[in-house]
């Protein structure tokens, strides 16, 4: 079956998709997890707000799901702001980010839980858009546009990241603060201040896939659990700190599942996806495009 | 400055004590008229994966609880209800039951919504000699053969393999052949495919394709694409509400061909998924079990869902409350029968009459068989027809799901095939 070229292209194509979608849900977490080593767990849960937002806007205002993820992103990275100030005072400053930290970001994983259930309830909510529902055949390949709108937005978040990490002193700063941050004091750069760009930037991204997240299927409250597993994995799996080798590692994932779901029981994609990352760990333990410490 | 602080201090802390002291006073006598209710306990999933359909249902309970108060209580006493919230969450449960009856001493206890969370119940319940009527458990008496124990759900006294059969007899009287079964790695959706098969190898279909696959599923179109590679007659799916929206949208994204496509998918009951789905839903064929429908028009069943409607909105849950708040509504009725029918509250004279009578609710007369379940299977089949987009009026109204199954409460004919 796997000789199929059929089933093999449009499993390609479907990983690659998927793969993108993961990236969106990852970056932040590369950021916060890999390059600020903030385990922020709450990452997932932020991305439900997003979902939310974008749910909300689209049924009062009609706006497009995508638009509203893209327009709330400096609301977001307020939020990340504030959230990281609140970490650094409590944690961070007295040297206690290890358990307490993580902890703290438990609760916070709960506390936004509670209060999307408190203020919307329970049910599943779903977005409408003209793309959803349409398909593009291209050959034998089949893209839905449910899937290639979250790829392509994911790309672009990705790439605009990537040269403002890459090209901009406040992004060339975020990842010196990851790799030497006394030496960047010594520099004259405050710390903590582009941590907390860093960690307004990692909340922005949250923005932007939780509306991907809504247009591709039903989202309610507790649904950011499914995503906390896959999304440290695929930090870790990239390399932590490195934003290209994120995208790899979600694009394998995604991979991953599509070839198990289409030419195997689909019920091993997990054991799969996370068997290479344990094989992958055990051939190189910073990851794929991680730095050697 | 700073004495003015502490003085205002001092003032709060004394206001706090004296209210301390004065609530329970004031509380007294509330309390010894408390003493004469009648306390209903259970645990409800108003969180956690299935807390969308648990707040519905309590929605439909706190109903029912008022209308028996209006009309003066069971036994001449007001009824209160003592909850938790599980959680959805199966290590809650043994725990908040326990609670239940050893610290809060309720009179009646009736079961959370769902599998996951009745079966845990069930030994504190059994331990207790307690009537346990139950929310939408799939087969859960299968294993403990409890004689106390009454399930709502209409899934007939053979649950796992009833709940499909309708689906499979409407595949057989068609001609088909080959099947595809998809479900989840999920407690109900397992359960459902079982029965499935079952009903597959019994009516002498071909099985060409049967894998689960993880509930953390993001995206079906591979798993559809499989399924169409197969080129089965009928696909059946047991799926849970995210992964059955998945497989709408990626049925329909992919164009599948096959002849009947539905069977076990839980969430296309739900108001805001059907809204959302809209013409994608067409000529799909579904479990359910009250839709509008003449022939299943019982007594009371709109005036509920009138008052159901009215509390559901703005609440975040179900608006139109088809699927399990009349159920729920009904399993307390069917209590609340019993306690009045024998003027006790007796667990052994209750669950005689449990185990004997036929009660007159507003999803139907209900009548349990030697296991609990019903003694007959009234699980629809419905199909999806004619649906517009972003529309959630339509389906309130008979027409948009025609029963198809059983024969008894029929309403259409199945329209064939569901794409070619």
């Amino acid at each position: 079956m796997i000789t199929d070229p059929v089933l093999l292209s449009n499993a390609i194509v479907a990983g690659l998709l998927l793969g993108g979608f993961y990236t969106a849900v990852a970056l932040g977490l590369s950021i916060a997890f890999g390059q600020l080593d903030i385990v922020n767990i709450a990452h997932p849960a932020f991305i439900i707000i997003g979902s939310y937002f974008a749910y909300l806007l689209g049924a009062m205002h009609g706006l497009d799901p995508v638009l509203t993820g893209v327009i709330l992103t400096p609301l977001f990275f307020v939020l990340g702001i504030v959230v990281y100030r609140v970490y650094y005072a409590s944690f961070e400053r007295t040297g206690q980010e290890s358990l307490s930290g993580l902890a703290f970001f438990f609760g916070l994983m709960f506390i936004i839980e509670v209060t999307l259930i408190l203020i919307y309830g329970v049910d599943y909510r779903l977005v409408q858009a003209s793309y959803i529902g349409v398909n593009w055949k291209i050959g034998i390949v089949d893209i839905p546009l449910r899937m290639a709108i979250p790829f392509a937005t994911s790309m672009l978040m990705t790439i605009g990241l990537y040269l403002f990490m890459s090209k901009t002193f406040v992004g060339r700063a975020i990842l010196a603060v990851s790799q030497d941050r006394q030496a960047l004091q010594l520099m004259g750069a405050n710390p903590v201040r582009i941590k907390q760009i860093a960690f307004g930037l990692a909340l922005a991204t949250a923005s932007v896939a939780g509306a991907l997240l809504i247009i591709i299927g039903p989202v309610e409250p507790s649904i950011n659990r499914e995503y906390i597993g896959r999304a440290f994995a695929i930090v870790v799996l990239g390399g932590m700190g490195s934003l290209p080798g994120t995208v790899l590692a979600a694009f394998i994932l995604g991979i991953a599942e599509s070839f198990v779901n289409t030419f195997a029981n689909p019920s091993w994609a997990p054991a799969v996806a996370f068997g290479a990352l344990l094989l992958t760990l055990a051939i190189r333990p910073s990851g794929i495009l991680g730095r050697h410490s | 400055m700073a004495h003015s602080f502490w003085r205002r201090l001092a003032g709060m802390a004394g206001a706090f004590t004296a209210l301390a002291v004065l609530i329970p006073a004031l509380s007294a006598g509330p309390a010894l008229a408390q003493e004469k209710t009648i306390k209903i306990g259970f645990s409800m999933a108003l969180t956690g994966p299935l807390g969308a359909g648990g707040k519905s249902a309590l929605i439909a309970m706190e109903i029912w609880r008022d209308d028996v108060n209006a009309k003066g209580g069971l036994l001449g006493r007001k009824v209160e209800f003592v909850y938790y919230d599980d959680a959805t969450n199966p290590a809650k449960v043994p725990p908040l039951y326990t609670k239940l009856l050893d610290v809060d001493k309720v009179d009646l206890i009736v079961s959370s919504y769902g599998t996951n969370v009745i079966v845990p119940a069930m030994n504190i319940v059994m331990r207790k000699k307690m009537v346990f009527p139950s929310l939408f458990g799939l087969a859960v008496n299968d294993e403990f053969k409890y004689d106390r124990y009454f399930q709502i759900m209409p899934a007939g006294p053979d649950p796992k393999v009833d709940w499909s059969r309708g689906f499979f007899e409407l595949a057989k009287g068609k001609g088909l052949e080959t099947v595809a079964l998809a479900a989840a790695d999920a407690e109900f959706s397992q359960n459902a495919v079982y029965g499935a098969r079952k009903n597959a190898q019994a009516m002498g279909f071909k099985v060409v394709y049967d894998k689960s696959y993880p509930p953390s599923t993001t995206d079906f179109a591979p798993i559809v694409r499989a399924i169409q590679a197969t080129n089965p007659d009928v696909v059946y799916v047991g799926s849970y509400p995210p992964d059955s929206v998945g497989m709408v949208k990626a049925a329909n994204e992919l164009q599948l061909k096959t002849k009947l496509f539905g069977g076990g998918m839980v969430g296309l009951q739900f108001a805001a998924i059907q809204k959302n789905l809209g013409p994608m839903l067409d000529n799909v064929v579904n479990y359910d079990f009250w839709v509008p429908a003449s022939t299943l028009n019982f007594p009371g069943i709109d005036a509920f869902l009138k008052k159901y409607q009215q509390k559901a909105a703005g609440a975040g849950v179900d608006p139109l409350g088809h699927y399990l708040p009349p159920w729920a509504y009904a399993y307390l009725e069917v209590l609340g029968q019993a306690v009045e029918d024998t003027k006790s509250l007796d667990q052994d004279k209750l669950a005689k009459h449990m185990q004997t009578t036929t009660y007159q609710t507003i999803v139907g007369p209900v009548k349990f068989g030697s296991n609990g379940e019903w003694q007959t299977s009234r699980a629809l089949m419905v199909q999806f027809r004619n649906l517009k987009a972003d529309d959630l009026d339509q389906f309130s109204k008979a027409g948009s799901r025609v029963v198809l199954h059983p024969p008894s409460v029929k309403t259409g004919e199945l329209v064939f095939p569901y794409r070619q």
